[in-house]
């Protein structure tokens, strides 16, 4: 045998230039998509600079929103969008539970494939629409629900309280009712998640489930449910990072006030995007800068809730199956 | 039923009487008959081997035995299953009772992979809603009866995933034992097992064959001839469904099978 066919060689899969051209396009669109996402982070940053220049630490601080005199902040906003995501997730994963189990467990075989495309079709209503919905036909309905909670609850709930509590208009366009409506309008994404990691749950657990003498209902819960537990979850984040997100619908109920909102039934508060919505237009220098700078905060923190949801979605056994 | 003479040995059994019994059964998925005439009965404390090659419509048969075949969409029914004498299919009997009575152990191990060990020996009483006086006891004595507590006797509180292929194999059998079952149906338990776990898994069977009646599903003719005391040979035939060639006691039907088929499938011919 000759040195050459016994010394070590480098050894590496080669490839056609097909798969060569192929790579680098996939390759392009993935680095386009991410520096797109990276170029917004940085473009928020640089027009945000000169308003946090002005503020320093205290714009995280600051309720009041008076870029005239250098005193601003997000402090209202931030909270006011926090509580009324939370709201929502109140709202949606109760009811995109229910939902996705009764699609993935108990529907109709033959109706499921309709059920899926409704909840999807669900999802691509434009906010707006559910902004006038929620405007013109859910708040004069959760009035009276607003009316009761404080009635009821209010004595042992004191954030429950509203003040001049004999008018209507007191109850109207509060954090609660934005709450609610956006809650209706992340109950298909929070459905769609659930309902996909359901579905996936293996065979062979639910047959053994079954053959022990177990009730459908006992399939869900010591089957579907522990199996889903992630789906839960990162449905459940990715719904409240559509509310964190979400604009038009907000910013047609609630009636803006620069405080931190205490009583969520209360008429009046304020969210980042809506703050943005509203003052976009008429501000200029710092005080555009600063709105930039709230939108900077927001795209943070829901990176923030979306990077979270992935973590937990991905250290499940979702997708896994027995052995 | 004309059976050939017992020419082997069996070891003496309590009043051996017939305890699941599967009358003129017919099957479908759709409009696709899988089984017919299917005529079968299942004494007590003895093992019943159903052999036959693929898609002859043995696990189908089984699943008729529990009432699982239902959970396929579009599956259908005829004929009668007599457990001790009631139909399960009666209207009035509820699925999940006899599944309680008649207990499965499927082809593929499938254990409760997040749940430990012994939470899975009594995953049946959880699931069912039933209360045990002394759960350690039944969770020892479960994982005996299917030969499986001296090795995980220190490790009860771990995950069921970290067993090996076999020894979830063994878990299953423990939690279908957990529940105390009559009858105990086996879908090819051992064909995705090495021989060591397979001879585990058979010396089980033949132990707790002496309180339970078992039938089992299996493409192995040495293992049919080794663990059962009956069986039946089903055979489909080029598009036809699949029906019952012959049964009997094991060793007459391997050693002088009256059907030129049966002779030719135990024999290694064909299948």
């Amino acid at each position: 045998m000759t040195a050459a066919a016994t010394s070590r060689r480098e050894i590496a899969p080669s490839s056609t230039p097909a798969d060569k051209a192929f790579r680098g396009t996939v390759r392009g669109a993935a680095v386009l998509a991410l520096s797109v996402m990276g170029l917004i982070g940085v473009f928020l940053f640089l027009r945000a600079l000169p308003a946090l220049q002005v503020t320093g630490w205290r714009f995280l601080t600051t309720a009041e929103w008076l870029p005239g005199v250098g005193h601003f902040g997000v402090a209202a906003v931030l909270e006011g969008t926090i509580l009324i995501a939370g709201i929502a997730l109140l709202v949606a994963v109760p009811v995109g539970f229910g939902a996705s189990i009764w699609i993935a467990e108990y529907a109709p075989r033959h109706l499921r494939p309709a059920l899926v495309s409704l909840v999807d079709l669900m999802a691509a209503v434009p906010s707006i629409v559910y902004g006038l919905w929620g405007f013109f036909f859910v708040q004069p309905h959760l009035i009276p629900v607003s009316r009761w909670l404080s009635e009821n609850l209010g004595p042992a709930l004191p954030f429950l309280r509203v003040d001049n509590a004999e008018t209507d208009s007191s109850f109207a366009s509060s954090a609660f009712i934005a709450g609610c409506v956006v809650g209706v309008m992340v109950v298909p994404t929070v459905t769609s998640i659930m309902r996909e990691v359901f579905s996936q749950a293996p065979t062979g657990e639910r047959e053994a489930a079954l053959a022990l003498g177990g009730t459908q209902w006992a399939v869900v819960r010591r089957v579907v449910v522990p199996f889903g537990r992630s789906g839960i979850i990162g449905g459940s984040m990715l719904g409240l990072g559509r509310a964190l997100g979400e604009t038009v619908a907000v910013y047609l109920i609630i009636s803006p006030v620069f405080a931190v909102t205490t009583h969520p039934l209360q008429s009046g508060t304020h969210t980042i995007s809506a703050l943005i919505a509203t003052l976009s237009t008429e501000s200029s220098g710092v005080a555009l800068s600063g709105l930039l700078a709230a939108g900077l905060v927001l795209f943070l923190f829901t990176l923030l809730v979306n990077a979270g949801a992935a973590v937990v979605v991905n250290r499940s056994r979702s997708g896994q199956v027995t052995g | 039923m004309n059976e050939p003479a017992l020419l082997a040995p069996v070891t003496p059994r309590t009043a051996v009487r017939p305890h699941l019994v599967a009358d003129q059964v017919s099957a479908w998925f759709g409009d696709h008959q899988v089984l017919e005439d299917i005529t079968l009965t299942v004494h007590n404390s003895t093992v019943t081997a159903l052999i036959g090659p693929s898609g002859c419509g043995k696990s189908t048969f089984l699943r008729i035995l529990n009432r699982m075949h239902e959970m396929v969409p579009g599956a259908s029914l005829a004929g009668r299953v007599l457990l001790d004498g009631e139909d399960i299919y009666e209207r009035r009997v509820r699925p999940t009772d006899v599944r309680r009575t008649v207990g499965m152990v499927f082809q593929k191990a499938n254990p409760f992979p997040a749940m430990s060990i012994a939470d899975n020996v009594v995953a049946g009483l959880l699931i069912t809603g039933r209360k045990t006086a002394d759960k350690d006891a039944l969770i020892e004595r479960s994982l005996r009866r299917a030969g499986l507590w001296k090795e995980v006797e220190n490790r009860l509180r771990t995950p069921a995933g970290t067993l090996s292929g076999g020894q979830q194999q063994r878990l299953c059998i423990a939690r279908a034992l957990a529940v105390d079952p009559e009858v105990l149906l086996m879908d090819e338990p051992c064909s995705a097992l090495d021989p060591t776990s397979t001879r585990r898994v058979e010396e089980t069977i033949s132990e707790i064959s002496h309180e339970v009646s078992v039938v089992i599903v299996t493409h192995n003719m040495q293992q049919a001839a080794r663990v059962s005391q009956r069986c039946a040979f089903f055979l489909a035939e080029d598009g036809e469904p699949g029906r019952i060639v012959e049964q009997g006691q094991t060793y007459g039907v391997f050693n002088s099978p009256t059907d030129p088929r049966t002779a030719d499938y135990v024999a290694g011919r064909f299948g």
